[in-house]
């Protein structure tokens, strides 16, 4: 049998990272949540904010030892899968990485231990910024790491010199044009995503009756953030869609389905694209809206995927449909967000049963739209590393395929248990609920005399 | 600065690697340690002792690996695909001792030795891989036009086996003696006595691959045993000797920081030892520091951003290590 080592290298570099990305996906926008809560238990004193930083903080932990472990991997497998890539574009790439180190992955371990085991240890101020210090810190995480990728899908800033990309100025480099708009993007899916997670574990508390003053905080704030976010993103994706359009054109080609350059191009709604015929099938569209949306006039001129031979194509369907199941999810998004605040304004948004159960159905999708997003985008890239400069097929490691295969199987059967586990547990800590968890200690340890776990005394100062 | 450049920079670098190795090497330890306490309630608080601060300790790892390649991408780009394996099965083994510390505390306690085992498997493991890395690492590697052209299991040798055992007898001394620091009673008595045996095979292994290593490569053996360097680096093993023999005396004196400072203080001389033994290259034996570095221009870039931010890294790790100072009390932690 023939090991393809590039082929297994792209499979197990997209099954790492798409784990991986789901986790901090959930840390950016949970942490940036629990310093809300921490900021409003020490500006109003109660209680029920208090219980919901601590009970949250629990799946943070989770999340975030997930998001660690699988973060690690990544920064090793530029090397032993793209060392070729690594090489070459070192000089550009590796110090954005090194900043992303020094300035965040150091900040949110350190005062992660903080968080989660100094609540009896600092005052109560120190922990509250010690929590808003690991919020900024997978923030500004996200803006290395961004910069970097978005580096890849339109670089800047450079010189090609030796054989290898060479940095000319840093700034262009670090805001390449698709950067600010990726960073926007990404950062507000993350929001969004762990909006809906927080929203619909507490409207399945209110729908099971439970933990009711914790779950109406939940939903109300989910709601409240997906009314103005989820349009927000909305504007933001369409930004990015056009910088994508100047940039990367023949990726806008992919999600849109075109393969003829045309006026007046049609909005596809569904088709099935045939790369091999490269043509669709069963096209359904709306006459002049792809226009429309792309060039924002009635009859601008879009490129169609006939101006690239088909080897310089990137796979189409994964690209079409990844990108039509982002869009579905995030106007899903807007629907809930919108309606919610109806409900909301009309005082019925604690009752409104069948309005909970959509909530809490969709805890999940905005991960599945994170995940489609970023397979528009990577996939979209392709078939180059470096968009236009590089190819894929150029980076790989001189590994061989049996090795590639090997690790390969050890990354899904690991991930495998430890994504089982992870979701088994932080469902157990979310169906425990913040209530539940107060007055007992954890399994067979005794509390902490001075942690007073079960009474209703808050930290110590 | 074309010269400078690349030794400031091999020099930051080297010190993230023993950053490393110190830092996580003691939680490793605590790993390796685990299945042989007596009581579950130990082990909660040998992982409790650790729990707040191995997030921070294995960020060295990344800053190793990504400062790797920022500055010296020759090196990065031929020695991670040379120990594809080893280094893939490393980071597999710390992804199930990182979730460990979570999901221990969270499972049922019938299901909790599941996660002793990911613990101490992951543990001993990653400890293990990181050893035979190391041995393999000090052998060398096969290179042509700054690729490496070997096969997948190049790094397996004997002398590689040897450096892999050695890691774990070390990190386990290491988390011992912090133990000894960190703990009272019954478990600080246990830990006592089970670090006098660890020193004893900590010392067996020191001396094995010290006796090797010059014979791997006649450069090695010319950098020690050449005249006048023998007298020059005769230190190293002496003070390596006084080290090992001063561990001796506090653990059965029973001082409770001393035995920690001073297994530190034994890593750091053969970390010592082996820069003697391969500076100037970076890739051993072949790529020296200057032929593996990165642009000037990125290499500065980034000295700036050390300069500035590695001081206040250090600053704010100290303030965690001080804010969980003192001993572990049974119970404490979050969960």
């Amino acid at each position: 049998m023939d090991l393809d080592p590039l082929l297994l290298s792209r499979i197990q570099f997209a099954f790492t990272v798409s784990f991986h990305i789901i986790f901090p996906s959930f840390t950016i926008g949970l942490a940036a949540w629990l310093a809300v809560v921490e900021g409003l238990w020490l500006y109003t004193g109660r209680r029920v904010y208090y219980e919901l930083a601590r009970f949250w903080t629990k799946i943070f932990a989770v999340s975030f030892a997930m998001g660690v472990v699988s973060g690690i991997v990544m920064s090793y497998e530029f090397g032993t899968n793209w060392s070729q890539f690594s090489n070459i574009a070192a000089p550009v790439i590796g110090p954005l990485l090194a900043y992303e180190v020094l300035t965040a992955f150091f900040l949110e371990a350190s005062f992660l231990g903080i968080m989660l085991f100094g609540w009896n240890r600092v005052p109560r101020g120190v922990h509250f910024a010690t929590t808003c210090i690991v919020a900024v810190g997978t923030t500004v995480s996200a803006f290395w790491i961004l910069s970097a990728n978005s580096w890849m899908q339109t670089p800047a800033g450079f010189a090609i010199e030796n054989g290898r990309f060479v940095p000319t100025d840093w700034f262009e480099l670090i805001f390449n044009p698709s950067f600010p708009y990726r960073f926007m993007h990404m950062v507000t899916a993350a929001f969004l995503s762990t909006g809906l997670v927080v929203g619909g574990v507490g409207a399945w508390y209110l729908l099971r009756r439970r933990n009711l003053p914790h779950g109406r905080i939940m939903v109300a704030m989910a709601v409240g953030l997906l009314a103005v976010l989820a349009p927000a993103q909305l504007i933001i994706g369409d930004m990015h869609g056009l910088n994508t359009m100047e940039h990367q054109p023949r990726k806008v080609a992919a999600m849109e389905g075109h393969w003829e350059t045309k006026t007046g191009a049609p909005l596809i709604l569904f088709a099935v694209p045939d790369q091999e015929a490269q043509t669709n099938h069963f096209e359904i569209g709306i006459p002049n809206l792809g226009s429309l949306i792309l060039t924002h006039e009635w009859n601008g001129e879009v490129h169609g995927l006939d101006q690239w031979a088909p080897e310089d194509q990137p796979n189409v369907p994964i690209v079409f449909y990844s990108f039509r199941v982002m869009v579905g999810i995030g106007l899903a998004m807007i629907a809930l967000g919108l309606t919610g605040a109806f409900l909301g304004l009309r005082r019925r948004l604690f009752e409104s049963r069948w309005f909970l159960t959509v909530q809490a159905l969709m805890t999940p999708l905005g991960f599945v739209a994170v995940l489609a997003g970023w397979f528009v985008t990577e996939v979209g890239r392709q078939p180059y590393i470096v968009y236009g400069l590089m190819r894929t097929s150029e980076a790989v490691s001189p590994v061989p395929g049996g090795s590639v295969l090997a690790t390969l199987i050890l990354f899904v059967v690991v991930y495998g248990i430890i994504f089982g586990a992870g979701m088994f547990y932080m469902f157990r800590l979310a169906k425990k609920g913040p209530e539940a968890d107060q007055g007992e200690p954890a399994h067979g340890t005794p509390a902490r005399p001075l942690s007073a776990a079960g009474d209703a005394a808050a930290p110590a100062e | 600065m074309e010269f400078w450049l690349p030794v400031i920079w091999s020099v930051v670098i080297a010190i993230a690697v023993i950053m490393y190795v110190v830092l996580d090497g003691f939680d490793l330890g605590i790993g390796i340690l685990f299945p042989f306490a007596e009581h579950d309630q130990d082990r909660d608080i040998m992982m409790n002792s650790v729990a707040p601060i191995w997030d921070g300790n294995e960020t060295w790892l990344v800053l190793g690996g990504g400062g790797l390649m920022a500055v010296f991408p020759v090196a990065y780009a031929t020695i991670l695909p040379a120990l594809y394996l080893p280094i893939i099965v490393m980071l597999l083994a710390l992804v199930f001792r990182g979730v460990a510390f979570e999901f221990r505390f969270k499972a049922a306690p019938r299901n909790r030795w599941w996660w002793n085992l990911a613990f101490a498997g992951g543990s001993t493991l990653a400890a293990f891989a990181q050893g035979v890395t190391l041995g393999a690492f000090i052998q060398g590697f096969q290179i042509q036009d700054n690729q490496f052209v070997g096969g997948p299991f190049d790094w397996l040798s004997a002398f590689a086996l040897l450096t892999g055992f050695g890691l774990v007898a070390g990190y386990a001394l290491l988390g011992a003696t912090w133990l000894i620091m960190k703990t009272e009673g019954a478990l600080q008595d246990w830990t006592y006595e089970r670090t006098v045996p660890l020193m004893s095979v900590v010392l067996l292994f020191v001396l094995a691959v010290s006796a090797w290593t010059p014979f791997l490569e006649n450069t090695i053996h010319q950098r020690w045993f050449s005249w006048p360097n023998i007298a020059l680096l005769s230190p190293v093993p002496i003070v390596t000797a006084l080290v090992l023999f001063q561990l001796w005396r506090a653990v059965n004196l029973r001082r409770e920081i001393q035995p920690f400072v001073l297994s530190i203080a034994l890593f750091l001389l053969c970390y010592l030892g082996l820069g003697i033994s391969l500076y100037p290259t970076v890739v051993p034996h072949t790529v020296t520091v200057w032929e593996a570095a990165s642009e000037t221009s990125s290499l500065i870039f980034m000295l700036v951003g050390v300069a500035i931010l590695l001081p206040i890294i250090l600053a704010y790790t100290a303030y965690t290590y001080w804010v969980f100072r003192g001993k572990v009390q049974p119970g404490e932690g979050y969960h």
